[in-house]
């Protein structure tokens, strides 16, 4: 049983991503979405564990001028987010 | 697949029903079947007919009733959440004693079974969620 995780909320939320992290089990994808995408940046990323499968929606982070500061190998589009959610079991949303 | 939608915010929230949409769009395109668009909570702005954006602005309401017009898809609204912020039908506008109605075209009011059973139906049903 796998699961897809979509976070929505930036890093001012922080208890947020730690109720997710400490739900995430090994071969589950963290999806940031809209202002979850800040967590990508160096100083948040630091902070997650090293071998979390995480993507953030290509879109959401180029809307928030985050394109030259993020991985380009964690960037997805809209039809990638919906193959996740078809090969993941369920999906948790957290906000 | 068949997929159920969730959507929990309201348009002048965050960027939830705009994900929302376009997760629609993406799954319709990819094949996929959408069950039904449940707005839960303030969720249920996203119904409200009155809303009118800058016209540089996407207006979420009518992105919904096209994707509704295109692909006949189902949007319900939970009506103890509508009612409480003031989103009404006909019947119950008559039924509270109000004088006017506000709920959009395509929408529909109805209960928490529609999410329930849309649950049942669906291999996979997602939230995009806002505070309110």
């Amino acid at each position: 049983m796998t699961s897809l995780h979509t976070l929505n909320q930036a890093p001012s939320n922080a208890s947020l991503m730690q109720s997710c992290l400490s739900s995430l089990q090994p071969d589950d994808t963290l999806l940031l979405i809209e202002d979850g995408v800040y967590w990508l940046l160096d100083t948040h990323r630091a902070k997650f564990p090293i071998a979390l499968n995480i993507k953030a929606l290509r879109l959401d982070a180029q809307a928030r001028g985050l394109l030259p500061l993020v991985p380009e190998v964690d960037l997805i589009e809209m039809d990638e987010f919906v193959h996740l959610s078809v090969t993941h079991d369920k999906i948790v949303s957290w906000f | 697949m068949i997929f159920t939608v969730v959507v929990h915010a309201s348009p002048c929230q965050n960027a939830a029903p705009e994900s929302a949409l376009r997760f629609c769009k993406a799954l319709l395109s990819a094949g996929h079947t959408l069950h039904r668009v449940f707005f839960y909570r303030d969720g249920v702005f996203n119904g409200n007919q009155l809303i009118s954006s800058p016209p540089d602005e996407l207006n979420t309401m009518r992105a919904w009733q096209a994707l509704a017009e295109e692909h006949s898809i189902d949007l319900v609204i939970c009506i103890a959440a509508a009612i409480r912020r003031g989103v009404l039908d006909s019947t119950e506008a008559k039924r509270y004693e109000q004088n006017q109605t506000n709920l959009a075209e395509k929408f529909n009011l109805s209960g928490l079974g529609q999410l329930v059973e849309a649950c049942i139906l669906s291999d996979r049903v997602i939230t995009f969620g806002g505070q309110g």
